[in-house]
Formats: C-alpha cells, sequence, structure tokens
C-alpha cells in the first residue's frame, strides 16, 4: 500500500527534529577575552525548530495528526521537549548518549535517521531551517539524503492536497510551490509564523510523565563507528578570536545638523557616495 | 543509499570544483565569486579548476563560465535538470563526485547550494564547512576552511583530513566577482548520468518571481540603511526608505526588527538572515548584537547612528553619531534633499566597479 493509502487508514504521522540551543539574544561578548560568554546563559528550543513545530501543530489542528518530537542531545534537552509536548506534540523521543558526542553533521543526520526510522511509520518529517548556534542548515537535507525521502527547503507553508505535500519554499528569486508525495522532509523557515504558548492541559499532560523516552544508540540500533567525534569527517583545529579591520571610529557629536553635514561631508569624501 | 565510511586512499583525489548554479540564462553570482577562490586554492595544489553545470541548454553558458578563470567544465545535459531539484541534482553530483574524485568541491550557501550540498554530504558521508569566509590549504594539503563560530566574533579552521572530497558552502559577496576574461580558452567536457522520470520526486506547481516593487535588495545595493529596535515603530521604516531612496541604497533590518514583526524575514541582515557588503552601511538604532554583525562586518564604511554611547556597533563603526535617530535621519534627509534641489548633481553611489 503506499504511504498515501495508508495515510488514509491512520492519522498522519508528523516527526518534528528539534535542538535546545542557547538563546541568541542573551549572549555577549566577553570584551577582554572576546569569547561569547555562554555559562548561565538560558535555553531555547533553536527558533527555526519552534517554527516547524508550529507547521506541525497546524497540520494537526487542520487534519489530525500525530505529532513526535525528536532531539538529540544531553538529557538537559529534556525542558525543550517537554515544552514542545506542552505546546501540543503527542510525545517526545530523545537520543542520548555518551558516545554521540562531538559529531558533525554527517554522524548526526545519520543517527536521526535511524531513530526516524525506530519510530516508523511517519509521513511528513520537518527540521527547522538551521540551527542557531552552528548555522549549517545541513542536517534536514541530510536526513533526507540518509533516508532517500523528497525534500523540500526553505519552507514557509504546508498543505495536504489529494493526499500529497505541497509546500511553500522562498527561494532567492522568488516563492515556489512544490508538490510532493509522501514520506517527505520539509525544512521550515525562521519566523515563518509565531510558535503557539504551552496551554494549561499541555503542561498536566507532561507532568502526569509518560510523554517522553530517552533512547541510547542501543535502543535504536545505532552503529557506534559511525558516530561521535571521532567518526565525523570534520573536526575544529583551532578558533581564532577575530581581530575586526580597526575602522577609524570617528564620532561626530554636537547637534543634528552640525553632525549630519560632517556625516555626510565624510562620506563624500571618501567616495562612497557622491554629489 | 550512502557511500559507507570506507575510506579510499585520498591521494586519488585530485581538483578542485566548483558547483554552477545556472540561474535565469546567467549564473548565481556567488557560483562567479567562487571561480576566483577557487582558482587560487587549485593553483596552490597545483591541479586543475573545473566547473560543474548540471542543466538544459547550458553550453553557451558554460563557455561563458569559463573566462571567469575555469580550466574546463563538465556539463550534464538532462530536460529534468532544467530548473533545480534536489533529488536528480544531487544524483548527478555524486555519480560525478564518484566518476572523478575532486578533492576539493565549493558550492554556493544559495538556498539551491544548501539543499544540494546538505543531501549530497551525508549520501558521500564526507565533510562539508557551511558559509566560510576564508581558505588555506594546510602544511598536509588539507583544505583549512575557515567559518564564522557562533556570533561571528571568532572564527572555526575546520578540516576534512581523512575523507574526500572537502566541501565547503560560501556565501554570496564573501568574495568578489573575477574580472570576465572573454578569450579564455578551457574545454567543455559533456557527461552523461542516468537520469529518469522516476528520479523526479517533487514538482513545481507554481512559481512566483520576486518583483522589484520592493526595491532594490541589501545584497545588490551599494548603500545599505539598516533598521533596529530603535525604530520603535513599523512606520519609522518610511523615514529609512525615503533615506535609502535618496542615496540609491536599500533598506534592511536587524533580527530583533523582524523578530518584532515590523519587517519581512527576507530584509534581516545577519547570521540568520543575508550578508550583505555595500560601500556604506547606515545602522539606525540598531545596538549590535554579535550575529548582526557576521552580516555586515565587511562593508566598506560603517556609519551607527544610535542614541546609547555604549551600543557595541560603535566599536566597529568609521562614523558614528551619538543622538536622537528621530532628529538625525530627518536632518540627513532634508540636507541630501538640499544637496539635490540645490544645483549640484544628485547623490548617487559610486558605479560598482569592483564587484
Amino acid at each position: 500500500m503506499t504511504a498515501a493509502g495508508e495515510a488514509a487508514h491512520r492519522a498522519m504521522r508528523i516527526i518534528v527534529c528539534i535542538k535546545q540551543v542557547p538563546k541568541a539574544q542573551e549572549l555577549q561578548v566577553d570584551p577582554v577575552t572576546q569569547t561569547l560568554r555562554r555559562v548561565g546563559v538560558p535555553s531555547e528550543i533553536n527558533p527555526p525548530d519552534a517554527n516547524a513545530l508550529e507547521i506541525a501543530l497546524q497540520m494537526k489542528d487542520r487534519h489530525g495528526a500525530e505529532v513526535i518530537v525528536l532531539s538529540m542531545g544531553p538529557t538537559s534537552f529534556d525542558e525543550s521537549l517537554e515544552r514542545s509536548v506542552a505546546m501540543g506534540a503527542d510525545r517526545a523521543v530523545l537520543l542520548t548518549d555518551r558516545i554521540l558526542g562531538g559529531s558533525d553533521t554527517v554522524p548526526t543526520a545519520y543517527a536521526l535517521s535511524e531513530t526516524i526510522q525506530k519510530i516508523g511509520g511517519y509521513d511528513v518529517l520537518l527540521c527547522g531551517e538551521e540551527t542557531t548556534d552552528a548555522s549549517t542548515g545541513h542536517v534536514g537535507p541530510g536526513i533526507a539524503g540518509h533516508l532517500d525521502l523528497p525534500q523540500i527547503t526553505y519552507v514557509s507553508e504546508i498543505r495536504i492536497v489529494d493526499g500529497k505535500v505541497r509546500a511553500r519554499r522562498t527561494a532567492e528569486d522568488g516563492t515556489e510551490w512544490w508538490e510532493t508525495t509522501m514520506p517527505c522532509l520539509c525544512t521550515v523557515n525562521f519566523g515563518c509564523n509565531r510558535p503557539r504558548e504551552p496551554t494549561l492541559s499541555g503542561k498536566i499532560r507532561v507532568k502526569r510523565g509518560g510523554v517522553l523516552v530517552h533512547w541510547s544508540c542501543a535502543d535504536v540500533g545505532i552503529d557506534p563507528k559511525k558516530v561521535g567525534l571521532l567518526n565525523s569527517p570534520t573536526i575544529v583545529a583551532k578558533v581564532d578570536t577575530v581581530r575586526l579591520p580597526s575602522r577609524s571610529g570617528q564620532v561626530f557629536s554636537g547637534e543634528a545638523e552640525e553632525a549630519v553635514k560632517k556625516l555626510l561631508a565624510a562620506l563624500f569624501a571618501d567616495r562612497v557616495i557622491v554629489r | 543509499m550512502t557511500d559507507g565510511h570506507a575510506l579510499e586512499d585520498k591521494s586519488h583525489f585530485r581538483g578542485v570544483w566548483v558547483f554552477l548554479e545556472a540561474r535565469k540564462q546567467g549564473l548565481r553570482d556567488v557560483s562567479v565569486q567562487l571561480i576566483r577562490e577557487a582558482r587560487r586554492l587549485a593553483d596552490l595544489r597545483g591541479t586543475a579548476l573545473t566547473g560543474i553545470l548540471p542543466g538544459h541548454g547550458v553550453e553557451d553558458l558554460a563557455r561563458h563560465a569559463i573566462g571567469y578563470g575555469l580550466d574546463r567544465v563538465i556539463v550534464v545535459d538532462d530536460p529534468i535538470l532544467g530548473i533545480y531539484q534536489s533529488r536528480p541534482f544531487s544524483q548527478v553530483m555524486a555519480q560525478l563526485i564518484r566518476r572523478h574524485k575532486p578533492e576539493i568541491v565549493l558550492y554556493g550557501a544559495s538556498k539551491n547550494g544548501r539543499d544540494l550540498g546538505g543531501r549530497l554530504h551525508a549520501i558521500l558521508e564526507t565533510g562539508l564547512a557551511a558559509d566560510c569566509v576564508k581558505f588555506d590549504i594546510d602544511a598536509e594539503g588539507n583544505l583549512d576552511m575557515i567559518r564564522p563560530s557562533f556570533g561571528g566574533k571568532s572564527l572555526a579552521h575546520i578540516l576534512c583530513k581523512k575523507h574526500r572530497p572537502q566541501m565547503a558552502s560560501v556565501r554570496r559577496n564573501v568574495f568578489v566577482t573575477p574580472p570576465h576574461d572573454p578569450s579564455r580558452t578551457g574545454e567543455i567536457v559533456h557527461e552523461t548520468v542516468e537520469l529518469s522520470t522516476k528520479d523526479v520526486d517533487a514538482t513545481l506547481v507554481e512559481f512566483r518571481e520576486f518583483t522589484k516593487e520592493g526595491g532594490l535588495r541589501p545584497e545588490e545595493a551599494d548603500v545599505v540603511v539598516s533598521g533596529g529596535y530603535g525604530l520603535r515603530d513599523p512606520k519609522n521604516f518610511a523615514m529609512l526608505q525615503e533615506l535609502a531612496d535618496l542615496l540609491g541604497g536599500a533598506v534592511a533590518a536587524s533580527r530583533k526588527a523582524v523578530d518584532s514583526g515590523w519587517v519581512p524575514k527576507m530584509f534581516q541582515v545577519g547570521q540568520t538572515g543575508m550578508t550583505v557588503r555595500p560601500k556604506v552601511y547606515i545602522a539606525v538604532g540598531i545596538s549590535g548584537a554579535v550575529q548582526h554583525l557576521a552580516g555586515m562586518q565587511e562593508s566598506e564604511k560603517i556609519v551607527v547612528i544610535n542614541i546609547d554611547p555604549k551600543a557595541p556597533l560603535f566599536e566597529i563603526a568609521d562614523y558614528g553619531i551619538v543622538g536622537d535617530l528621530f532628529e538625525v535621519v530627518p536632518e540627513m534627509i532634508r540636507q541630501l534633499k538640499e544637496l539635490k534641489t540645490g544645483g549640484v548633481s544628485s547623490p548617487q553611489p559610486v558605479p560598482a566597479t569592483t564587484r
């Protein structure tokens, strides 16, 4: 039976992949060391992933669907998974195992793909377009590559039309509507909707328990030789602090009229704007 | 489905490749910009530079691309490749890479470039570094792929030592467009890759092109006037548009202004938005979160207008005005208009000769 035909007999199953990240707005650079202060920074659901979850929940509202949230990381990620359930997801899975530490996007896409297959029975996979901490955007298409699924990236809207997925993609030159069969994977644009807040009944469901499971690599059947830092194709060899190019840093003070006159004169003199 | 982790002797891998993304009978400019940097890397490695152009009826485009500094272009011509589609394009690239074993493959970090690279690196099980801003070759001959790490205030050196090809993407405007030499000669190689209609797993059912009615795009403009949370209200962006129009520029925004719903996401500058490299970047009411810097710090001149003298963006400003933007911006508009009507020719941006 085709996936679409099967979907007619049961609720559609949507798996949303999320990551927990430090809140970008709260990050500050240490003026002395020029490195980011990460300690004590609160976490959040990676904002594009929250937009993906909102799309899934809207599909659930419209068509009826089971929404499963999946993440890979330490158990501190429970916070975001529980929040997702409180927002309206049905249940959550955390793939958590020490041997996954240091995985780059290749093992991450592999491990998530294996976990998705263990969950099984999926119709639509959703990811955010990228994470705000690593910002590669490689994991979503990587999962589609692993699972050999159709992929539609940079999506702001999804409709189900005649058992098919129709998605609005934003590219550089215009808006594209793509149609594909299920199962498929879409990555969702940051900021394309306003993710809903957790509800009281959602929070009660979380409190009652049983909505979140932890799986290890062994539980899923992930090959330990294909994950972790040592099995990642890329390594971070070193990190340099950026010395931004020194700029003249001339501040014009005084009344607006005088300051603007000086500013425009300087820009004309630099020939970056001309009379 | 994927290549598995069986590593081959990497000395078989030779040559530098650039994925050429066709766009409306032309090449996307990020592809052209990549050619210059890829040329440098190929010369450092003492190897040939190849452009890869999957498409339909793209022979002339391939010939044109040579003029930017390529040694040869591999063309895969198939009606299925007439528009970009994830599966057929990744299939073509994967097969060509397995066939020829290039050492380095570079992609533009356009929407399609990322769509392709992300799928492909999982299929080939090799490293892909996103949004690189600089490349080097290390002592062992590996590609040193340098990219901003979280927030853009530090640079991470990414190496892919054991796997080949080493793959990386680069955003638009990170490298400048090389001059075109129409007399440059190079080889056009036609290759076939098995494709059938069953490889088409998604259909483009509608395309609506962005019109220019929103004005010039910030990535293309020589002057960018960018507004932040200090503008307080979306309607105040009209004032920035007026200033931008007087300077022949475009309006952009900070993430905070976008998050507040004042400006569409497509105008956002910064790590989760676009990278701009104008001649002048005028930041109005933007304090300068680290992720904003990542999208504009390469601007030729940076002007900061902010009421808070401690705004971090002042640290990288060429010129600053500490003052109320609601006084400063109207005053700029007034003086520019006065210059315009004062008999002197109107202010225009310098022609973009260097891009």
